[in-house]
């Protein structure tokens, strides 16, 4: 190859490597943006409508302006409840087998697989599982099946919550040294009370955060909620009647035709964020502390 | 991993073999539980879409059905019964593809700007950044789009497209609202890119160190490095996690809802008005009356689950091949 043509080769790839390294920033900016867009217009619109009346009154009736979300705010507290009844015990149970007692197993692996792709299947798939099971059947002897109930929205949100705490549960065991482990069984602690006293005991804020990051994620779920849980303009707590969801009060406020609807979807949003942020920076300061390799 | 034989020594003894071992039970009962309830989704579904199942078999899926009194044929008409999940089948690939059109390019050039390029003090930052925005939830996704996207893409957008594009049959300029494929594909990738990115940046660090030193080694500049080195090693991943993406954004419900427009036509405009598997579930279950109608979006509920564990563990399986063995450097 002659000289020339070797430099202007040479050029040629410094001249790429620039362009490459460019539009990589280009893309990482483009990313940002929206994130930045969306948080600005959702302080902006959600924080003008954000007052005492918002957390403390129920909906306002069709057309009129004012009220708030407070029974929104509680029904979804207590769909969170009802999921984490079902999620965090089955979650935790699975993550402490995985890490404990299949390690390296064909059964743990398969666990590990299945719980890997039940997180990938559709919300809406749980709701119509939900539904299936508790609104579907009429059977006489049992007053909860058969209508829209906070138990069934309360089921679909519990079952998508396993995949995730179970996994985060095997993750932060795994990070527990073996040799805590040693010690307690070379005290004569039985495997089942040091498991549960000393290993999880241990991993236990992980564990935590693993479990608020499974919560964060169903409570702004919405879809799953629609044909199970229903929504209600009104307060109830009762678990065998429809109830009102936060994510599920802020999509009928912004299909409404309303003004004054939107600007409270706005709100609503605005209030589901924080808690979500407020979770995933926790979980984000918790595991990158490494509070496990310390003397927690 | 094998216990140590310390470990091992250490079970052997004591008395307590009997609640050690319900325990183990115990939370091997918890551990199956997993395959119980994928299971019970799938009996649920199969059982709830039979009556569709009986009417229509496989038709369901690619055929419109002839109306027997105006012989006209129909794709979904509640009213007069006849169901048929093509359009929804159409309008759910249409927004899935256009949104990978739009993130796996912006993925990849996140991935590799964090991975390779990204000044120490940025990364930690940028990446919980994107991290958040896959944290926040498909109904904050809706109400921006339909707020301010949708305007957006009405007023400056679509019109450009149009006149521009407009010769390909693409864009047509007979949807006034804005809503439609375009929309709820834009939408979607905006959702689907934080899962490509980080999957991508977590194969791309499985790498081994000593490939990217080799190329550079051979003089190689940090692209071709990147390229030979890093990208050429991790493509399987990278494949994975793009496929992983399309698995999100094929059962998204809500932001898609929100923007599509839903009704159950087919068009060759991407400006147009559709629906996918998903929002129609979300849009009609509640207020299905008749029962072939609610056992017809089940039996699409039923078309979404099947597609997506194929999609998720196909995707998981390219995923693992690469990241097998490496040391974890995900988080």
């Amino acid at each position: 190859m002659s000289t020339a043509a070797f430099q202007l080769r040479a050029k040629v790839r410094a001249v790429t490597d620039h362009t490459v390294t460019t539009l990589a920033i280009l893309a990482t900016i483009l990313v940002i943006l929206p994130l930045a867009v969306i948080f600005t217009y959702l302080v902006i619109k959600g924080a003008a409508s954000l007052n005492w009346d918002f957390f403390t009154k129920v909906p306002a009736p069709e057309g009129e302006t004012g009220g708030g979300v407070a029974n929104a705010i509680v029904g979804s507290a207590v769909l969170l409840g009802l999921a984490s009844l079902i999620g965090v015990p089955l979650g935790i149970g699975s993550g402490i087998y995985l890490a404990e007692f299949g390690r390296g197993t064909k059964l743990a692996n398969a666990v590990r697989f299945t719980a890997d792709v039940l997180n990938g299947v559709p919300s809406i798939v749980m709701g119509v599982t939900a539904y299936a099971l508790i609104v579907f059947p009429h059977v006489s002897y049992l007053p909860f099946l058969g209508h829209f109930s906070a138990l069934a929205g309360g089921l679909a949100l519990g079952i998508m919550m396993i995949p995730t705490v179970c996994r985060s549960t095997e993750e932060m065991l795994l990070m527990v040294p073996h040799a805590v482990r040693e010690a307690a069984l070379g005290l004569g602690v039985p495997n089942w009370r040091s498991t549960l006293s000393i290993t999880v005991k241990t991993a236990s804020p992980g564990i935590i955060t693993g479990c608020m990051l499974a919560f964060a994620r169903v409570a702004g779920e919405t879809a799953p909620l629609m044909f199970t849980a229903l929504g209600n303009q009104f307060w109830s707590t009762n678990l065998n009647n429809p109830i009102a969801a936060l994510p599920l009060q802020i999509f009928n406020y912004s299909i409404s035709p309303y003004e004054d609807q939107h600007r409270m979807a706005w709100a609503g949003a605005l209030v589901l964020i924080v808690l979500i942020v407020l979770a995933v920076s926790l979980v984000r300061f918790v595991t990158s502390r490494g509070v496990l390799k310390g003397n927690s | 991993m094998a216990h140590s034989e310390i470990r091992r020594y250490l079970l052997s003894r004591g008395n307590s073999a009997v609640t050690d071992l319900l325990f183990k039970v115990l939370m091997m009962l918890c551990a199956l539980s997993i395959f119980a309830i994928v299971a019970l989704i799938a009996y649920q579904l199969v059982d709830k879409a039979q009556l569709t199942w009986t009417q229509s078999g496989l038709r369901f899926f690619y055929t419109a059905v002839k109306d027997p009194i105006t012989g006209q044929a129909q794709y979904w008409d509640p009213v007069n019964g006849n169901f048929s999940a093509v359009p929804f089948i159409y309008g759910t690939l249409v927004s899935s593809f256009l949104s990978l059109l739009f993130a796996v390019p912006l993925a990849l050039g996140v991935a590799i700007f964090l991975t390779e390029m990204c000044p120490g003090f940025l990364r930690s930052p940028l990446s919980f950044l994107t991290e958040l925005l896959a944290a926040i939830p498909s109904i904050i996704y809706g109400l921006w789009a339909m707020y301010i996207l949708v305007p957006l893409l009405r007023q400056y957008v679509n019109p450009a497209l149009v006149n521009v594009l407009g010769w390909t049959g693409l864009f047509n300029n007979d949807n006034p609202t804005g809503d439609g494929y375009l929309a709820s594909g834009v939408i979607l990738a905006i959702m689907v890119l934080p899962i490509i990115s980080s999957l991508t940046r977590e194969v791309m660090t499985a790498v081994p160190h000593s490939q990217r030193e080799a190329v550079l080694a051979l003089g190689a500049t940090r692209w071709e490095m990147i390229r030979v080195g890093v990208l050429r090693n991790a493509r399987i991943g990278i494949v994975g996690a793009v496929i992983l993406g399309l698995g999100r954004a094929l059962g998204e419900t809500m932001a898609v809802l929100m923007v599509i427009g839903n009704t159950p036509e087919i068009h060759k405009s991407l400006l147009a008005n559709g629906a996918t598997m998903a929002s129609v579930i979300a849009n009609e279950f509640a207020e299905a009356t008749s029962d072939l109608h609610r056992s017809a979006l089940v039996e699409i509920g039923l078309a979404l689950f099947v597609v997506t564990i194929i999609v998720n563990a196909f995707a998981q399986l390219l995923v693992w091949a690469v990241t097998r063995g490496a040391p974890s450097q995900a988080h």
